[in-house]
């Protein structure tokens, strides 16, 4: 099994953080990894993107340029995505900020309202865990199973309060996935 | 019980595997995509109460690391293309003078300041003495994390070992990706190697040690050059190592170091399963140069891919001694290659 996914938004909406904890709970699930981003210089509102790679076999080039999975977390980010995906892949789109269809009639498309499933969280701050429990779902690669212990070390203690909504929000998204 | 399996930055996990090679002093200045190495250092150096400096510039960070060096402290630095350019100079002398160091270039797109995405441009200036004068010195080119981590490792012993610079010429890719790692156990620091040649601590010893690379009298000097090319080339015959794959059947080689390999693994597997007899030959050392690899296999059809306008490609023309037809595919300027890319390069050379 290997799975290339393709993260993009805009800086803010957690897109690395989203690659990082992707490849995180793939290696504690003993899988290789890979995570490479790539992001403009600005501190918030630049665009965001991240080349993840999650698999049973050692892992070739880093960089994702066709990937099995897209995650579409802004309207900026679909044009990009929609170009490279591969023939049949799998796009997961952020319905809440992308409002068109995509024009990729072949692939299986998952539309996730991220934004408002996060605000009735309680935050739209939890917007990319939601995003990446629907990962999880739709594609099995990833259980996210060891995610609790996995943020536990992510995340310094003044943050660990903020775990069981994070748990919450990856239930909701993987809901979301029919 | 296994060792952890960590997830890191390429960066991070050079700066952590220096720590546990035993490095006293680091010395560096920032740059761009090396950061993180620097910060690592700052942070975890001064809570092993080790050295730390974040120097002026790179000209000043290299020659502390040539004078902590010198005393027979593990010194190190890093840094980013234009910055190695800057510290050419102090390689130089260390070269002169035999002095061991470890020197990290995660290297960027130039000429000149240029850009900040990953190229593999400095090949020629890591293995040809990028400084002035007749030498060399060890470089090791890693395709991971793991392998960035356990080369930084190891590039101690090297540089100790056979008294001169070690250097890890790593890109922007292998040290801003993150994957998993196993690091070494700290190194003992009773295992390392002597250096009775260090200066200062006299103690008991009836000479004084001089380390130095001026030498004004010709005829000496020669000599002393002499015997250094001996040492080279017994590291020639020792050191050089390399990965190979798929090698016996394979109508077209696929050579490549550092992130390229990566790309070219890749492509190698695409091929494959089209039916296409496709190798890959990755030096691990780019000096010294698995020459005597690469001439065994003379006559094979070779294809070189490099992040740079080809250079590389000429240690493979050289000692595959003009009985190899070999092609080059380069991306430059901060652009990676693609598997499809290479793909497509190979199925033209075999016209499949």
């Amino acid at each position: 099994m290997t799975e290339k996914t393709f993260m993009a938004g805009f800086g803010g909406q957690g897109v690395i953080s989203m690659g990082q904890l992707w490849v995180y709970c793939g290696m504690k699930e003993d899988l290789e990894v890979t995570f490479f981003p790539f992001y403009g210089a600005e501190k918030r509102g630049g665009i965001a993107r991240a080349s993840v790679i999650v698999s049973t076999e050692e892992i070739a080039s880093p960089l994702v340029t066709v990937p099995d999975s897209a995650v579409v977390m802004n309207m900026d980010s679909l044009p990009l995505c929609e170009a490279n995906l591969k023939q049949g892949g799998t796009m997961l789109i952020n319905s809440s900020l992308v409002k068109v269809d995509t024009k990729r009639t072949d692939a299986r498309v998952i539309k996730v309202p991220c934004n408002e499933i996060a605000e009735k969280l309680g935050d739209v701050k939890f917007a990319n865990m939601v995003m990446m429990g629907a990962l999880s779902k739709a594609t099995g690669a990833v259980k996210l199973d060891k995610l609790e212990a996995v943020l536990k070390s992510f995340f310094g203690p003044s943050k660990h309060k903020f775990i069981p909504m994070n748990l919450k929000a990856i239930e909701e998204g993987m809901k979301a996935v029919g | 019980m296994a060792a952890e399996k960590r997830l890191m930055k390429g960066n991070e996990a050079m700066g952590e595997a220096a720590v546990r090679a035993g490095c006293d002093a680091y010395f560096g200045y920032p740059i761009t995509p090396q950061n993180e190495l620097t910060a690592y250092m700052a942070k975890h150096m001064i809570d092993h109460k080790r050295v730390f400096i974040q120097a002026e510039s790179e000209v000043s960070a290299i020659n502390m690391v040539y004078g902590a060096a010198a005393t027979g402290a593990r010194s190190m630095t890093s840094s980013s293309s234009p910055g190695v350019s800057l510290k050419q100079e102090g390689i130089s002398y260390a070269c002169g003078a035999d002095v061991p160091m470890v020197v990290i270039n995660v290297a960027r797109s130039g000429p000149g300041l240029g850009g900040i995405s990953p190229a593999q441009g400095d090949y020629f200036q890591s293995t040809r003495g990028g400084g002035h004068g007749d030498y060399h010195h060890i470089v090791l080119a890693p395709k991971s994390v793991q392998e960035a981590a356990d080369l930084t490792f190891e590039a101690f012993d090297l540089a100790d070992e056979w008294r001169m610079p070690a250097m890890i010429l790593a890109d922007g890719m292998i040290g801003q990706m993150m994957e998993g790692v196993v690091l070494p156990e700290p190194k003992d620091p009773a295992t390392r190697v002597a250096k009775p040649w260090a200066v200062g601590n006299k103690g008991k010893r009836a000479e004084l040690n001089h380390v130095d690379s001026t030498q004004l009298v010709p005829e000496n000097f020669e000599k002393a050059l002499h015997a250094r090319y001996a040492r080279y080339d017994e590291i020639k015959r020792t050191v050089a190592r390399w990965e190979e794959q798929h090698l016996e059947d394979a109508d077209v080689i696929l050579s490549a170091y550092g992130t390229s390999a990566r790309v070219c693994l890749g492509a190698m597997q695409m091929a494959r399963k089209l039916g296409l007899k496709v190798g890959l030959l990755r030096p691990i050392t780019l000096w010294p140069f698995p020459e005597k690899r690469f001439g065994e296999l003379a006559g094979k059809r070779f294809l070189v891919v490099e992040m740079s306008m080809g250079q590389m490609v000429e240690d493979v023309r050289l000692y595959t001694h003009g009985k190899s037809e070999v092609s080059f595919y380069g991306r430059c300027g901060g652009m990676i290659p693609t598997e499809e890319d290479v793909l497509a390069e190979i199925r033209r050379i075999l016209k499949k």
